[in-house]
């Protein structure tokens, strides 16, 4: 990150912070769920980077919110840094668990045997009635945070504040990592792997990192999703939860950090708009807008920022007097 | 000086074509080897069988008196053995130096960190100075989609080397590459691996370079070792000129 871009990276964290307090309450609570789910953007993102798109990932989405409504209601857990760590932890150990087999995998086959293992994820969720009260879902009380019971008026404004706390280093994470040794050597893996083989590096074993890492962070996504919606279902496991985060992925521009994060907050004012003025068509305006984002700006929304920074250059450069 | 690599009865079929036919090859340490043969005669199949890429049929590669036979690349790359390719094989996506950056955690065995950044000072001085010897440490900020064809190639050796091999195998290191640069960049490129003592072999089409650089020289045709001397006497050989040279 330049210096620019991490004064910029601070500007945008102040406005999170900010915004909530300026504007009215479905604003926060739009905002809370967009920041939640960009985790999860995130983690496919992450993966894209590699060249591999999963159409599953709503499994770990699933288990990070399953993981928080089952230790709350069969438990009796309701601190939520604890339930938060536990959720990241079991979403990040079913990741090391399908990630042995699915990392052997490219392609085609990679996007469909994580759709194939959501869909039995999602079966058994519906299936165990007894467990996770099947398509009823589990309902997700107020949550203690750090010890302390936030009351029915700042309950929101609590769990947005939350949720940014740990959607911030979240994107911290993941920008060192775009940076470090393994970010890279995902990219080679994209680019060519057998030359990454004859380097002396493990291709499977990078890909098995990185989809940990990138359940782990699905999992975070499914938890924070579960304390601002307040309600977990099945269909956070189903192929389409799985297949909007893709969607979003590509609105917002995988191939930077910010992308998820643009692509995630317009996505929800979007869905929310639509639903509202074209309450039978929204998921055509969703298509549309789809449609302009690859036609004209194949790298996402965050193509957007290159043109302003670039146009910003070229402004000042002509600025000058010409000799 | 002793052995480096040793191939004995190594054979390789694709369906009814015999491309590797029982080569037995000794090669010492710090020797500067060619391979020279048709288009055909065996000499990439060779290199990957010995990298790892391709499982012989039958015979046994010996490494510093080991046995490598049917290891993965990964891990005959990890005991010291590094190969440039035909067709350059790099990351394009990424810049010059990155693709060498990447090229120097794999050597350290770090490339899995997911924290550390992969662009360190020490890496990257050490970077460009494996791109210093073919003229692209000037262009380490560029992709490496703008580099013409000899740019690739040369980016493609310089992987390699930084890999810091005791084996290093070139498959055609000068194809695509300018007559200028071909002799100035391949006498620059032995002296190096001379210093470092590292064992050399390359299979090229260019009988030029092959009679000025090649200390021993192996003909192959229709995958067998047909001539094995110095370049003068392997290409003065009559069966090797009406195979090898038309």
């Amino acid at each position: 990150m330049s210096g620019r871009e991490g004064a910029l990276a601070l500007v945008a964290a102040a406005a999170l912070v900010a915004v909530p307090l300026l504007l009215p309450g479905w604003v926060a609570f739009l905002l809370t769920l967009a920041l939640a789910k960009s985790v999860v953007v995130l983690a496919i993102a992450l993966l894209l980077r590699a060249g591999l798109v999963s159409f599953g990932h709503g499994m770990f989405f699933a288990a990070g919110a399953y993981t928080v409504g089952l230790l709350m209601k069969r438990v009796g857990v309701h601190e939520a840094v604890l339930l938060t760590a536990a959720g990241i932890v079991v979403a990040a150990a079913a990741a090391a668990l399908v990630g042995l087999f699915i990392a052997r995998y490219r392609g085609i086959f990679f996007a469909m045997l994580n759709m194939a293992i959501s869909m039995v994820v999602y079966s058994v969720l519906l299936k165990l009635y007894w467990l996770t009260g099947g398509t009823d879902g589990i309902g997700i009380r107020t949550p203690v945070i750090l010890g302390m019971t936030p009351d029915r008026e700042s309950l929101r404004l609590a769990i947005y504040y939350f949720t940014l706390a740990l959607t911030l280093p979240a994107f911290y994470v993941v920008q060192r990592f775009w940076n470090s040794a393994l970010g890279f050597v995902l990219r080679a893996v994209r680019d060519n792997e057998v030359r990454v083989e004859y380097m002396g590096t493990s291709v499977y074993r990078s890909i098995y990192a990185a989809y940990v890492l990138s359940g782990g962070l699905a999992g975070l996504g499914g938890v924070l999703t579960g304390f601002s919606v307040g309600h977990i279902v099945p269909e956070q496991a189903y192929w389409t939860t799985s297949g909007e985060f893709v969607f979003v992925a590509v609105l917002g521009g995988p191939a930077s950090v910010p992308g998820p994060l643009v692509g995630s907050i317009a996505f929800e004012f979007l869905k929310s708009y639509a639903s509202k003025y074209a309450a039978f068509t929204w998921q055509m305006t969703l298509g549309a807008a789809m449609l302009v984002i690859i036609l004209f700006m194949p790298g996402g929304l965050w193509t957007i920022y290159g043109w302003l920074a670039r146009g910003g250059r070229r402004w000042a450069w002509s600025s000058k007097p010409s000799a | 000086m002793g052995v480096v690599l040793e191939t004995v009865g190594l054979t390789k079929a694709f369906g009814g074509v015999v491309a590797v036919s029982d080569v037995n090859v000794a090669i010492a340490q710090g020797a500067v080897v060619g391979i020279i043969g048709a288009n055909g005669a065996g000499k990439t199949t060779f290199v990957n069988i010995i990298t790892g890429y391709l499982k012989p049929d039958a015979g046994r590669i010996r490494y510093l008196g080991r046995e490598i036979t049917a290891h993965p690349p990964r891990e005959i790359v990890g005991l010291g053995i590094a190969r440039s390719f035909q067709i350059p094989q790099v990351y394009t996506s990424l810049t010059v130096l990155e693709n060498v950056l990447i090229a120097l955690v794999s050597r350290e065995k770090a490339s899995l960190r997911p924290w550390a950044p992969l662009s360190t000072r020490a890496r990257e001085a050490a970077a460009l100075a494996a791109l210093e010897p073919f003229g692209l440490a000037e262009h380490a900020r560029r992709p490496v989609t703008e580099l013409p064809e000899g740019g690739l190639k040369f980016l493609d050796i310089a992987l390699s080397t930084a890999l810091g091999p005791r084996l290093l195998l070139l498959d055609e290191p000068t194809s695509g590459v300018s007559s200028e640069d071909k002799f100035e960049v391949m006498e620059t490129l032995l002296r190096i691996m001379r210093e470092r003592e590292v064992t050399v072999v390359f299979v090229e089409h260019d009988m030029d370079v092959v009679s000025r650089y090649a200390q021993r020289l192996l003909a192959f045709v229709d995958g067998k070792v047909v001539a094995d001397g110095t370049p003068e006497d392997v290409l003065a050989d009559p069966g090797v000129r009406k195979a090898v040279l038309g």
